[in-house]
């Protein structure tokens, strides 16, 4: 649940970023932090393995200025994609506020995007959330592949495979392209936000 | 279960009072009451030094889940002391109710054992207010 500060008037935002291993969840912070560096006082903290993989999580702080009279500050999260950090995982989730799933694209890893975004569904239930009714948004990254002759799953396939039930706005993507990073960030700090207004009346 | 502690106008008030006359009037550089989402309730500074609270937030809930979740697997509740030495600067956390914890950042002025006196009391001070 997001923390608001009335002495402060301050709203602090969680939002997380799950998704498979390798799926460009931390590509998406990076690019976030170069693009809108003005809006960022503090620097990305990563905590990574060797090879670049995500150990425990990425976080970046960003200002998005007030609403309501509060000054509204975004913590971006990632989680570790790799199946076997699931409790750390979990850590990340708590208290989140809202998600972006990146989904990879790759032909070879649609079975790794289905198992994820069910793990992300049973770890919510650990914390009485239902991943029905968070604000949620769908990336469907690494899209520019196509052009390298890389076998990549259609967008109708990733939305019958991911999103039939759930519903949520999605965005083809290419994170190390910056392609629509902004975009589906902008979209899941609106569902977010949107979600708090009444509390903040 | 997740959770939601809600603090109004007066007790942020009532918890900065406490913490600046336990901790920071004593010579602790900077104090941080957050939760384990890591989010920032309060944070006070003796203007000394300036730290990025947010991001020192972030780790230390991750830190201390994951120092919790390593207790469990040994069988224990929690381990009580969770404090990281450094040559100039150091760093404890306490847990002040389920959800809460309190950051404390201290030089080598500040004994170890004294900083734990008082946190014990500004904590003590705290839960009588939420
Ligand atoms: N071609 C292409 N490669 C990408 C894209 N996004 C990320 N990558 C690459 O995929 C690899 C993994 O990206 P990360 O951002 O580290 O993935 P992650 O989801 O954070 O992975 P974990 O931390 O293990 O969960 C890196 O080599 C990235 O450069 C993309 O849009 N297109
Ligand atoms: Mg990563």
């Amino acid at each position: 649940m997001a923390l608001i500060n009335p002495k402060k008037k301050e709203v602090q935002v969680k939002i997380v970023y799950y998704g498979p291993g390798r799926g460009g969840k931390t590509t998406n912070l990076e690019y976030i932090n170069k693009k809108f560096k003005k809006r960022i006082q503090n620097e990305m903290v990563t905590v990574k393995t060797y090879g670049d993989r995500t150990l425990f999580f990425d976080f970046l702080p960003f200002d998005i200025g007030e609403i309501k009279g509060h000054s509204i500050k975004v913590q971006l999260y990632t989680v570790p994609g790799q199946v076997k950090y699931n409790a750390t995982r979990r850590l990340v989730l708590r208290g989140v506020d809202g998600l972006v799933f990146v989904a990879d694209s790759m032909d070879l890893r649609r079975e790794m995007n289905i198992r994820s975004l069910q793990n992300l569904k049973e770890n919510l239930e650990t914390f009485n959330k239902s991943i029905f009714n968070i604000p949620l948004v769908l990336q469907y990254n690494k899209r520019d592949l196509e052009d390298e002759g890389i076998p990549i799953l259609s967008v109708d396939t990733l939305e019958r495979d991911l999103n039939s039930r759930l519903k949520a706005p999605s965005f083809p993507a290419s994170a190390v392209k910056g392609d629509n990073v902004a975009a589906t960030m902008k979209k899941i700090i609106a569902l977010t936000v949107g979600s708090l207004r009444k509390k903040l009346e | 279960m997740d959770f939601t502690i809600e603090f109004d106008k007066q007790q942020i008030e009532s918890i900065e009072n406490i913490l600046q006359e336990e901790l920071i009037d004593l010579g602790v550089q900077s104090v941080i009451l957050m939760d384990l989402a890591g989010n920032v309730i309060v944070n006070l500074e003796n203007g000394g030094a300036s730290h990025d609270v947010y991001s020192l937030a972030a780790l230390a809930a991750g830190n201390y889940g994951a120092v919790s979740a390593m207790a469990n697997i040994i069988g224990e509740q929690e381990f009580s002391l969770l404090f990281h030495k450094g040559a100039e600067e150091s760093i404890h956390f306490s847990k002040v109710v389920d959800d809460l914890l309190l950051l404390t950042i201290f030089n080598k002025n500040v004994s170890l054992g004294f900083l734990r006196l008082k946190v014990t009391e500004a904590i003590k001070r705290i839960q009588a207010l939420i």
